[in-house]
């Protein structure tokens, strides 16, 4: 069998079969989703650290959050991880203007949730209560609340960037299904896509309890 | 064999089963907003990284298929998880008991660092009864030390 007959667009030259290229897109995939883990790993770690430390500060700076802004994102998140869910499978049944749409829902919710965000950071930035020696708020109880919002802005900024990187990459995404790469046979960009996404998810699923919530 | 085949033709999730652990996760944001306001003393952090779990799992297993596809990358999450359980749970048996055997060492490491410029440092020291000179009772600023820029 000469190597280049029967070989699909989509398949670059060095893989054996579809199959293989997609297994070993994935696999990178999911390796980089572990170092994602283990990046945010360390401001959780800091976070552990610090409630540890201050615990009663920890308590009194959360209430200057507003949960009912952290929910809302909460909710638009998981809604859109519903969505970029249902784009993929519209591509897997081959129904590319259904997968757009879901696309366009995901998008539009990536850019509510920077919207909400940018709404809570400048009332921050009003009231002071910044990072570190930026810090000019009085009126939260205990020692060291700079590290409450060092930590805050730390942990929701690296999300952010990650929210805004996943904005690019669906937008992306949607010229490429738009363009008609994408089919029943050949999604695999689209899924990658799919599991940086849910990851991001899964982060702010963390974050919300632990900056919003303290009991 | 069986991943052989599955792998062939990829694995459909049907359209209920997505609605169904969306809605899933919405009920469970709900209920961690609610059970955040019964106080349950240090149990409210535990109960709050119970259903963040939950959520993260069935988000995991489903949407990112998970459950369906080959187990190799479950592996891979799985490990990244349990690494860092390790890594946040010895660094916390480090913060906590250093003052258990020589008190001097609870403080922070560097208390002259800039992080803590012109502000109170108390807390570790203060929880080991090494009342650092600072030690007010820090009812509610923290702002201290007069050379601090106050306007």
């Amino acid at each position: 069998m000469t190597h280049a007959d029967n070989r699909p667009a989509h398949l670059a030259h060095h893989f054996t079969d579809v199959e293989q290229q997609k297994d070993s897109a994935k696999l990178g995939m999911w390796l980089f989703l572990l170092t994602e883990v283990l990046l945010f790993g360390g401001l959780f770690a800091a976070y552990a650290i610090y409630r540890s430390t201050h615990i009663d500060m920890f308590y009194n700076a959360h209430k200057f959050l507003d949960v009912r802004l952290g929910a809302l994102n909460t909710f638009v998140l998981i809604f859109s991880s519903v969505t970029m869910a249902l784009a993929i499978r519209s591509v897997q049944l081959g129904d590319r203007r259904k997968a757009l749409v879901n696309l366009g829902i995901t998008l539009v919710c990536a850019g509510i949730f920077l919207v909400v965000k940018y709404f809570e950071y400048s009332h921050k930035f009003h009231m002071g209560q910044l990072p570190g020696k930026f810090y000019t708020f009085n009126g939260i109880a205990g020692s060291n609340p700079h590290i409450f919002f060092s930590i805050y802005f730390m942990m929701t900024g690296l999300h952010g960037i990650h929210v805004l990187g996943g904005i690019g990459t669906i937008g992306w995404m949607m010229v490429r299904t738009a363009k008609g790469e994408f089919s029943a046979d050949y999604y695999t960009p689209l899924e990658l896509t799919g599991l940086y996404w849910h990851l991001v998810d899964i982060i702010w699923i963390f974050l919300f309890p632990l900056l919003y919530l303290i009991g | 064999m069986n991943s052989e085949s599955k792998s062939h033709a990829p694995h459909i999730v049907p359209l209920t089963t997505y609605l169904a652990i969306g809605s899933a996760l919405f009920v469970l944001t709900a209920i961690t907003v609610w059970v955040a306001h019964i106080p349950l003393g240090g149990w409210n952090v535990v109960v709050a990284l119970f259903i963040a779990g939950i959520k993260a799992t069935l988000v995991a297993l489903v949407f990112m298929h998970l459950l369906y596809d080959k187990k190799m990358y479950l592996v891979i999450f799985v490990s990244a998880i349990v690494i860092l359980s390790i890594f946040i749970m010895l660094t916390m048996f480090d913060v906590n008991e250093r003052g258990t055997i020589n008190a001097a060492e609870a403080g922070p490491i560097n208390s002259q660092s800039d992080m803590y410029k012109g502000r109170v440092v108390d807390t570790l020291a203060a929880e080991h009864g090494e009342a650092a000179e600072a030690h007010q009772p820090d009812s509610v600023k923290a702002v201290a030390k007069p050379d601090s820029s106050k306007k």
